[in-house]
């Protein structure tokens, strides 16, 4: 093969990347720019590309819905399900890492299971309890939810963390008397900290974009972002550009924070399968 | 570890115990205070159902058809980025994005933007190409739904097997070529092997995730026209919070545990390998 074809051969595989790159990220890049558009210019055809942004959008969302309100239960459950978790795995995976028995192993693979259970099993049941309990379309409920269905994924990548430790290390911290509480704040939580924190960021990106339970659960008063874009599937008028702004800023913070967790996120999400 | 266990076994056993319970009595909200036993009843309401078999169908016709559309082109995808060439982060951000935009979102990003009929940008392709443009949510409501999960899960897999690529021992691939193993070959004997695992790992994810997708039904098509969109998720949820049929909706939830169990005894096996 002579260098000349073997170079082309490299551009067209980087040019084909760029475009299929592009064009999966389309719709994406769609949403953006409508999010800026009148709502005339929204419903253009042909679709408009060039055009005098506007703001306006995203001033009328939070007057139409009080998007701040859904923002901040966003905010709250998805925050307050991820410590709530990583308080619960720590002590768990802590003592599964270095104190295992036999049914350790049983344990963990039982976890995993329980994240098999599908949604729509468990929803009529606890549709009835939180009716009857009056937690119907309360944050508490919510963020209960939100801690159980995550659990499982936290206990296996903070095990998964520990177990990286290596013994020695340990043994060492042990030998120098260091107490149960002392090894596990200046040995184990420094040489984790990354694992817990990639943890977290996974439980957020999961808890922010739950639909199933927030669609299930609430209304107006614990609502979530997934669940006020929802409420935009009934077209009222001219809704296009107003419907992109207020998903643009439900996507936009969890976007990045995606970026930045991939690595864990898949990891997570395979139970330590793929690395 | 106790109180983390413990919680899940709560999780676990509650509601499952209550739907099986539910499941064997006359229970509608509507009707407070009326608890009759029911015995088989509910299950034989549900399987009789008219829009029992088509939901089945339609359940493992999206489950199959979405996987093809993201294992396949997932594999390609990573092939193709696998290498370094210029833009590569840029690109692999963009690829992955989908992932991280939340079901309500997509859903209504593709029923309202992409899709309209009239004002949608695939209409516009549509005419751009003398074609007359496609209803989609009203002539193909399944496909069209699965389009859109499948475009928030090729990123997922394609992330997987562009991880899994990096370990692939490129000494290996650098000799076949020597021994001037073609492109195929090499992909068939080298390549395809060392994914037989993450394959193995993203069919029985997103079986997990896609069983239960429910958000992109219910505010798209609502499972119709007819029960041309319905899954199980969403019959029962139509039975039991659309109907308030809370007995036929929990004998309803049993079948879809059981569907979700024979699937997670495959998966359990694979990932339990990993522990030791």
């Amino acid at each position: 093969m002579s260098y000349s074809r073997k170079k082309l051969g490299k551009w067209l595989r980087a040019l084909s990347a760029w475009v299929l790159a592009a064009l999966l990220f389309f719709p994406l890049a769609w949403l953006f720019l409508t999010a800026f558009k009148t709502e005339l210019q929204a419903i253009a055809d042909p679709p408009l590309v060039a055009f005098a942004p506007t703001l306006e959008n995203f001033a009328e969302v939070q007057v139409r819905s009080n998007y701040l309100l859904y923002a901040r239960n966003s905010l709250i459950t998805s925050v307050a399900s991820t410590l709530l978790g990583l308080a619960l795995a720590l002590s768990a995976a802590y003592s599964m890492a270095f104190f295992p028995t036999r049914r350790t192993r049983g344990i963990l693979m039982w976890m995993l299971s329980t994240k098999m259970m599908p949604a729509v099993g468990a929803l009529v049941p606890l549709y009835v309890i939180a009716q009857k309990t009056g937690l119907l379309d309360s944050l508490t409920l919510l963020t209960l939810v939100f801690t159980l269905i995550n659990l499982p994924i936290i206990v296996w990548m903070i095990y998964s963390a520990l177990k990286d430790i290596p013994h020695e290390i340990l043994e060492a911290a042990r030998m120098d008397g260091a107490k149960l509480w002392g090894e596990f704040r200046n040995v184990v939580l420094p040489l984790t900290r990354g694992g817990i924190a990639s943890t977290g960021l996974l439980c957020l990106v999961l808890s922010w974009n739950e639909a199933f339970w927030s669609l299930n659960l609430t209304s107006a008063r614990a609502g979530t972002l997934a669940a006020l874009i929802a409420s935009y599937s009934n077209p009222e008028g001219l809704f296009w550009a107003k419907l992109s702004a207020a998903s643009l800023i439900a996507i936009a913070p969890i976007m990045v924070f995606g970026w930045f967790s991939q690595k864990q996120l898949i990891q997570g999400m395979t139970f330590g399968a793929v690395k | 570890m106790a109180p983390a266990v413990a919680v899940l076994v709560v999780w676990m056993l509650v509601p499952l115990l209550m739907t099986i319970y539910f499941s064997l009595i006359n229970y509608n909200l509507l009707q407070p205070g009326e608890h009759s036993f029911a015995a088989w009843d509910n299950y034989l309401y549900f399987v009789t159902d008219p829009d029992f078999f088509p939901a089945v169908w339609q359940t493992l016709v999206f489950l199959s058809t979405v996987i093809l559309f993201t294992v396949v082109p997932g594999i390609l995808l990573g092939l193709l980025v696998n290498e370094p060439f210029p833009g590569r982060s840029i690109v692999r951000v963009l690829l992955i994005s989908p992932f991280f935009v939340m079901p309500t979102v997509n859903a209504l990003l593709w029923k309202h933007m992409m899709m309209n009929p009239v004002y949608g940008v695939l209409a516009s392709v549509w005419k751009f190409f003398g074609l007359t443009p496609v209803d989609w949510l009203t002539d193909v409501p399944l496909l069209s739904i699965i389009i859109m999960v499948s475009w928030q899960w090729l990123p997922f897999a394609c992330l997987i097997f562009m991880t899994a690529l990096q370990s692939l021992d490129r000494e290996q691939i650098e000799a076949a070529r020597m021994d001037r193993a073609s492109g195929v070959q090499r992909f068939y004997y080298l390549i395809l092997p060392h994914l037989a695992r993450p394959i193995a790992v993203v069919i029985m994810i997103e079986m997990i995730f896609l069983l239960s997708v429910f958000a992109e039904i219910s505010i798209t098509t609502s499972g119709g026209p007819g029960n041309e969109s319905t899954n199980l998720t969403y019959l029962v949820y139509k039975q039991a919070l659309v109907n308030f049929d809370v007995g036929v909706g929990s004998a309803g939830a049993l079948f879809a545990v059981i569907l979700a169990n024979i699937v997670s005894v495959f998966l359990i096996r694979v990932v339990g390998k990993n522990l030791d």
